[in-house]
């Protein structure tokens, strides 16, 4: 790929998170038994006609101001084509006035990410087709679940401003971390409820124009996100390569052979007859509203990483995964109330994977106090600290109650001394070892240390003695 | 009341709202009339006689028990088969509708209901509301009550021909391009299109879903203003619904014209160097006199030009077929009505479609699939929505100028069945009147005023503003009295 640069853009779709349907009162919720989260609007029964969800529109605007769009007055358009699981023949989308017009999104480093738009439209209810290879042509029989059918949709789309698969990744996973953040989608790609289509293309260095795309459909995760565009991107480099030519397509991702296939050539590509949505009126937002919607706003992740990165002292790279698993809010509050930010962020990374239950701040600040003032090893931290997640209390009662103590340090020698006895190889290799040896012998000993004081001992103090023992630190090469 | 002309069902729900009858009474003696003639005329796709009595003898046991059913206590009412009713077949006159029945009633059946009516059965039609003549329907056609030789006008041929022969005192109708103006005017009674928004959609099947809208037939312009006011007002599941009230009707009937000024469309009045050809002679004499009958009650009448209705077929028949291609999409044979089967999905899909659509049907589906075509968009629907605006501006200046506007409703009084069938040109200018007024969005009326040379019905059209129907009505009233009709 020597010389090539590849171009990225991406169509992310997420569905909102509103509790009923874009364009009626059926329930928007994932899963359940089939067709069971419909109505006459949801089905496209004669006669039924649309209600716009105010709440969808509401959550679209949030979207459009967490992405720095231009929120603006919009119509809905109809895109017509036929697909069992459509059930009106058309889908209510909003094609040349979306609610929400330009914007960008911030990288985690800084880098701004172009947004052409972020629109409003229905989702389609779910086909299955049974037999011949799942494709409806060849099927033996097919299956429609219009649970999802009119579900409401934001379609976020992208600047073709990705330059790698890693650029890529980092987008998506910021703008769900922004979605979740403001309640407008709970962003699960796992449940499709995050989708994202992706236009690749590839140029020789240096050179201005785009080159021809294809757009690549079928992605279900960040990592066949990233595996599809560099398969992509190397297949469209290979072509150009040998001297042929890239017809625009549209293309699907198989995580199976882990290759791009044809689906269609840009002759082949529907004509959706789009026209303004006769059965509903323009929607305009005053601007009170939007200001209302505005104030209400939570802290987007970016700032809140930047919030705790000040807060402990690190870099905003440090800061991310606290702020993806919502923690940062207990992170700043601990380190607040004179908690080591190492230490809790340690904690978090480590032992909060899933959430912090009946912890508090107030707790966590306790606890990491009596850890850095060596009242508790860091094991033992670990395993009160389990416990105030399940329910709650006070730091020191629980220590007690598990009979945590700081062992005497010169009983913690007694028993290195007595290890080394019984280890004597073991012994000769970490004093004798390089730094790498020396750290795989210290942990045996450390490990049977720990076991024999289940826990009591601290490991830090341990090694202190190692070292002493020895002589001094590791030998460097 | 306070208007002079009587109304056949006003005097009914009164009867029945004051013991004087019952309920079933009424319902029995129109289910007789409809006994002793339907098979000649076939107004109906479907009667609903023992749901009828059903309904009346609880409507006769309520008022027994001192309740007030509302002001259409009992009446009978018909209705076009494209507005739902909960369990109750619904066709469009159509085979792909074949064995479906709506798990809900239309808005305008909710207010029928809540106002004591009782729905007597569904009206026969051109297919999906698609045509001139109710010839396009398929379960056969419907005659015209008053020379069985001729059509009934459609796309309402069923609900006109209905009330027509007195089957219902009242009946629905929907008007996309004048199919309720049109039939109303071929069977000699009185036909409203509200403006767009005053009565719900919701339950309607669509058909073009800017223009449809929902409206009355009957025997007087009392009766039309009784049903209209019960039908009307603001519907939230209707997003093109306006939010307002129904307006007061019955009480301004009787208040006349006197000082009203009403321009007469040149361009379809068949007369002056502007207007359009092939409105009849006879038809152009009666609006002569319908203009004069309102002159002698005190309003102005003076010509007037109003130049882009002369594009209005060309405009519509670009619009409502590129809707109505949209609309009908969903009929494919996957979650209700006809499904032929085949290989696969989408084979059965094109086998149900290509089975369940009659001819004219297939040829607006094909119209507004090529209008809305990439390529062609600009120069069809683009251009067509261009026209559609003129003709709002010209409407809008007309109204600086007159209060209402008059034209005939069709350009000819009925014509013998089979008359226009072999070209669809010739039948679709039967709407030329008719189709500005669904292109505005604005209110518009047909009103009976004498007969052709043949002896047929020919109906005069009141134009009005958007909103305006209680000035639209003093001048059909008017109108009615110096006919001689709205006889209780």
């Amino acid at each position: 790929m020597e010389g090539w640069e590849t171009v990225i853009g991406l169509e992310v779709h997420a569905e909102l998170a509103t509790a009923t349907k874009l364009f009626s009162g059926a329930r928007n919720e994932f899963g359940g038994d089939p067709n069971t989260h419909i109505d006459p609007v949801s089905l496209g029964l004669p006669g039924s006609l649309p209600v716009l969800n105010e709440k969808a529109v509401e959550l679209a605007i949030r979207v459009g101001l967490a992405l720095n769009c231009r929120v603006q007055p919009s119509e809905f358009a109809r895109k017509n084509y036929f697909y069992p699981d459509m059930p009106k023949g058309f889908q209510i989308s909003q094609y040349d006035q979306p609610i929400n017009g330009e914007g960008w999104l911030e990288l985690p480093d800084g880098r701004r990410i172009g947004i052409e738009r972020a629109h409003l439209e229905e989702d389609t209810g779910k086909s299955t087709h049974v037999g011949g290879g799942g494709r409806i042509h060849e099927a033996n029989y097919s299956l429609v679940d219009y649970n999802r059918a009119g579900v409401p949709l934001i379609e976020i789309v992208g600047m073709p401003d990705l330059r790698c698969a890693e650029d890529a990744r980092a987008y998506v996973a910021e703008l769900r971390a922004i979605l979740v953040a403001i309640g407008a989608s709970d962003g699960k790609m796992e449940e499709g409820s995050m989708r994202v289509d992706c236009n690749v293309s590839v140029r020789p260095v240096g050179v201005e124009e785009l080159g021809t795309r294809c757009e690549v459909k079928n992605i279900n995760s960040l990592r066949s996100l990233g595996r599809a565009i560099e398969y992509e991107a190397r297949r469209q480099v290979d072509l150009l390569t040998s001297g042929r030519r890239i017809e625009q397509q549209t293309r699907h991702w198989n995580e199976e052979d882990g290759r791009t296939h044809k689906l269609r050539s840009k002759e082949e590509a529907f004509d959706y007859r789009y026209f303004p949505e006769p059965d509903l009126v323009p929607v305009v937002p005053s601007q009170e509203w939007i200001d209302e919607i505005r104030s209400a706003m939570p802290m987007l992740p970016r700032e809140r990483r930047s919030r705790l990165a000040g807060a402990a002292g690190v870099q905003t790279g440090a800061a991310a995964l606290t702020v993806e698993r919502g923690l940062d809010d207990l992170a700043v509050d601990s380190i607040g109330r004179g908690a080591d930010a190492a230490r809790v962020l340690v904690h978090i990374e480590n032992n909060l994977a899933d959430g912090h239950g009946a912890l508090t701040a107030d707790s966590f600040a306790a606890l990491v106090a009596m850890e850095t003032g060596r009242d508790l090893t860091a094991t033992q931290a670990k395993t009160v600290l389990a416990d105030l997640v399940e329910s709650g209390g006070d730091p020191a009662a629980i220590a007690a109650t598990h009979g945590f103590e700081a062992m005497d340090t010169s009983l913690i020698e007694e028993l290195v001394d007595d290890l080394i006895a019984r280890h004597p190889d073991d012994w000769a290799a970490f004093v004798d070892g390089d730094e790498k040896e020396r750290k795989k012998k210290s942990g045996f000993f450390v490990g049977q240390i720990m076991k024999s004081t289940r826990g009591q001992a601290d490991g830090r103090v341990v090694n202190q003695i190692l070292d002493r023992r020895a002589g001094g630190p590791a030998r460097q090469d | 009341m306070s208007t002079g002309a009587g109304g056949m069902a006003l005097a009914m729900a009164a009867a029945v709202r004051s013991g004087e009858r019952s309920a079933r009474s009424v319902v029995e003696e129109h289910l007789a009339v409809i006994a002793g003639r339907e098979d000649e005329i076939h107004a109906f796709n479907l009667v609903a006689g023992d749901a009828a009595l059903e309904r009346a003898d609880l409507l006769d046991r309520s008022i027994g028990a001192g309740d007030d059913p509302g002001p259409l206590a009992g009446v009978p009412v018909a209705l076009k088969d494209n507005m739902c009713v909960r369990g109750v077949p619904t066709t469009c006159s159509s085979r792909i509708l074949e064995g479906w029945r709506p798990p809900y009633d239309a808005t305008v059946v909710e207010h029928l209901s809540a106002a004591g009516a009782v729905v007597i059965g569904k009206t026969n039609m051109d297919e999906f509301a698609m045509g001139s003549s109710t010839e396009n329907s398929a379960f056969g056609i419907t005659r015209n009550p008053l020379d069985a030789t001729r059509v009934p006008g459609g796309s309402s041929g069923g609900s006109a021909a209905a009330v027509a022969a007195g089957f219902a005192p009242l009946a629905l109708g929907s008007d996309t391009g004048g199919s309720i103006r049109q039939p109303a005017a071929l069977c000699g009674v009185v036909g409203v299109k509200p403006t767009y928004g005053a009565v719900s959609r919701y339950g309607l099947v669509a058909f073009a879903s800017s223009l449809d809208q929902i409206g009355p037939f009957a025997t007087s312009v009392a009766d039309a203003a009784l049903l209209l006011e019960v039908i009307a007002g603001h519907d939230p599941l209707d997003s093109t619904s306006i939010p307002a009230a129904a307006p007061d009707l019955l009480g301004v009937l009787g208040r006349g014209v006197e000082g009203l000024r009403i321009g007469i469309i040149e361009e379809l009045s068949g007369s002056g160097p502007r207007s359009l050809e092939g409105i009849a002679p006879d038809v152009q004499a009666r609006l002569a006199e319908a203009a004069a009958a309102l002159e002698a009650a005190g309003a102005t009448v003076e010509q007037t030009s109003v130049p882009f209705t002369v594009y209005g077929l060309s405009a519509y028949y670009v619009i409502a077929p590129a809707e109505a291609s949209s609309n009908l999409a969903r009929y494919d044979g996957v979650r209700y009505g006809l499904r032929v089967e085949a290989g696969n999905a989408v084979d059965m899909n094109t086998a149900t479609r290509t089975a369940g659509f009659g001819d004219e049907v297939k040829r607006r589906i094909m119209l507004g699939t090529y209008a809305l075509s990439a390529g062609y968009y600009d120069a069809y629907y683009g251009k067509s929505q261009k026209v559609r605006t003129l003709i709002i501006e010209d409407f809008l200046r007309a109204y600086e100028s007159y209060d209402l506007l008059l034209s005939p409703t069709a350009p000819t009084t009925a014509f013998p069945i089979g008359a226009k069938t072999a070209d669809p040109m010739l039948m679709y200018l039967n709407d030329v009147c008719t189709i500005p007024s669904n292109l505005a969005g604005h209110p518009s009326m047909s009103v009976p005023f004498g007969v052709g040379d043949d002896g047929m019905p020919v109906g005069v059209q009141v134009l009005a503003p958007a909103n305006s129907e209680p000035t639209m009505f003093r001048a059909a009233a008017v109108l009615e009295a110096a006919a001689g009709g709205g006889a209780s």
